[in-house]
């Protein structure tokens, strides 16, 4: 009997190569998890019988395409389109012998911060399912949560592979970007949206970003890794320099049991040998946000043009063609994807743009700056990953504004193009804490280095106690 | 900042959305509310500091210039609503 609930992804893989299991019985034993425990789930918004290869299994977010296999971003406007191609992601996975077991449910479009804004219904919490995961890559990260797969791919634009890890009780890793190819993933924001791990340990999660990551030739943003990926082992952080900027870790809405469990994370830092010190993002973390919401739905409203009914996806079908696209947008996306579109068209248009679009463009700049100078005297800034633990399902869906606030300290970091790393750091109600973990551009193998040392340190057990 | 309905149905004619009248109602609301916090960039005087359009420091990168495989017509047409050949059909104009 296989417990894939405690299995990593290091484990699956040496049970293979031990010749202990077959690849066939791996995969077999997700898929029964998947039977048992997904209808309570809806991790999963279509799984695998089968799928080739010789190594272990991986779930992809189901913004990443993935030929001959339903490719929906969570939207109905793309249901049961068949991608004829597979995004640069799939395929590196599949070079190594990685088996799709099926794609994971999100945030139309990766646009939320819950999975409820799924059109094919929410993702419940493995740790307590009137709950939610966090998204907008909440299938993958509850996935891997409650055994249904060894590891997964999530995206981020802003927030949406850490803040679901952190929720979930699981590793998540938004890669600086650029590593990461975005060709045959479905956009959204493109100066923002990265692919990134989510796996049950740090060391999984190494590995995964050293299977995706690369220049990609058919993206033209992507550059090849300055050096190769490590995978950590030091135990500690001698000579680690860790800076706790205040304005992160003392935001407004930081929940006291979130705030108490950084803390302890970062006192343990001390312990394991790093030097930790204070610093300052004065204008990062207050004007993140709004810098976010007008440079991520100007770029998804123009990205989002192209589904318009004519090429692929729904086409609703009345008289003429400007009727079909707007009957067709109207019918297709559902609610958030429309408020952006709305909110990127009105920042882009003619007498707003340099008041909005153009203005958050130069914020950008001095978020850029101050990260920069903050990491001139450490290697990792730590805080929180989402001010919150997991909450309830409907607690946000009706306050937009409510649930942009979940990514408040995720989005800084990706503004700049920083990596940043979610490691679970402690409970708070019984729910996962997440720490985040940000480095430089390029830095990721410093960030699994501390995420490493810290984990083993924490000994945090990723499995939900009700599944246990 | 609160925008009209008459803002919203521009936007919403900008962004090819039919909206039904409880959208528009609902839109006109919530991105009042969103657009007064996002307006919070305005209070920054940043004259004199560059945009950032792209994180990283990359200009000019040139794809070799040799034609290669790409998809065939029925890959391109194979999830197309409607077709007629080789072509995507759509509603008259």
């Amino acid at each position: 009997m296989i417990d894939t609930l405690r299995l990593t992804a290091k484990e699956a893989n040496a049970l293979l190569t031990g010749g202990e299991l077959s690849s066939d019985e791996l995969f077999a034993a997700y898929r029964a998890a998947i039977d048992e425990r997904d209808p309570d789930l809806n991790c999963f918004l279509h799984v695998c019988d089968e799928s080739p290869g010789a190594g272990i299994p991986i779930a992809l977010k189901d913004v990443i395409g993935t030929k001959g296999i339903p490719t929906t971003a969570g939207s109905k406007i793309l249901e049961g389109y068949l991608p004829v191609y597979d995004a640069t992601v799939t395929e590196r996975c599949q070079a190594r012998g990685l088996r799709t077991i099926g794609k994971t449910n999100m945030d139309e479009f990766a646009m939320g911060s819950s999975t409820e804004n799924s059109a094919f219904g929410p993702t419940r919490n493995p740790w307590d399912p009137s709950r939610v995961p966090g998204g907008s890559s909440g299938g993958s990260t509850a996935a891997v949560a409650a055994g249904l797969a060894p590891w997964a791919l999530g995206s981020d634009t802003g927030g949406s592979v850490k803040q679901p890890a952190a929720l979930c009780g699981v590793v998540g890793l938004r890669p600086t970007y650029g590593t990461v190819s975005r060709y045959g993933i479905i956009a959204f924001a493109s100066s923002l949206d990265q692919v990134g791990p989510v796996t049950k340990t740090v060391a999984d999660c190494a590995f995964l970003y050293s299977v995706i990551a690369g220049r990609d030739p058919c993206d033209t943003t992507t550059v090849d890794l300055p050096h190769p990926v490590e995978i950590p082992e030091a135990e500690d952080l001698r000579g680690l320099r860790v800076g706790v900027p205040r304005e992160l870790n003392e935001a407004e809405g930081i929940e006291p049991g979130v705030t108490e469990s950084v803390q302890a994370a970062i006192e343990l830092c001390r312990e394991l040998g790093a030097e930790v010190g204070e610093c300052e993002l004065p204008r990062s973390v207050e004007y993140g946000l709004p810098c976010y919401y007008l440079i991520a739905p100007s770029e998804a409203s123009s990205n989002l043009a192209r589904y318009d009914g004519v090429r692929f996806g729904l086409r609703v079908s009345p008289d003429g063609i400007r009727a079909m696209y707007e009957e067709t947008r109207d019918e297709g996306f559902g609610d958030e994807p429309k408020r952006r579109i709305m909110l990127g068209t009105y920042a882009l248009s003619a007498g707003y743009y340099e008041a909005y679009y153009g203005q958050a463009q130069k914020v950008r700049t001095v978020i850029r700056q101050e990260f920069a100078a903050a990491l001139e005297r450490f290697d990792v800034l730590v805080s929180p990953t989402s001010p919150t633990v997991a909450f309830p399902l409907g607690a946000k869906t009706e306050n937009p504004l409510a649930m942009y606030l979940s990514d408040v300290l995720a989005i800084p970091p990706n503004m700049a193009g920083l990596p940043g790393l979610s490691i679970p750091c402690g409970l708070s109600e019984g729910l996962p804490v997440g720490l985040q973990l940000i480095g430089p551009q390029f830095s990721e193998n410093v960030l699994f280095r501390a995420g490493h040392a810290l984990e083993q340190a924490l000994a945090f057990d990723v499995v939900p106690p009700r599944l246990a | 900042m609160a925008i009209t309905r008459a803002e919203v149905l521009h936007v919403a004619r900008l962004a090819r959305l039919a909206l039904t009248e409880e959208e528009i109602a609902r839109f006109q609301e919530q991105l009042s509310a969103i657009l007064e916090a996002v307006g919070k960039v305005d209070e920054l005087d940043l004259s004199g500091v560059e945009p950032t359009a792209h994180p990283l420091e990359l200009s000019n990168v040139w794809g070799a210039d040799e034609p290669r495989p790409s998809i065939d017509v029925e890959e391109a047409l194979a999830n197309a609503p409607d077709r007629e050949g080789s072509y995507f059909r759509v509603p008259p104009a």
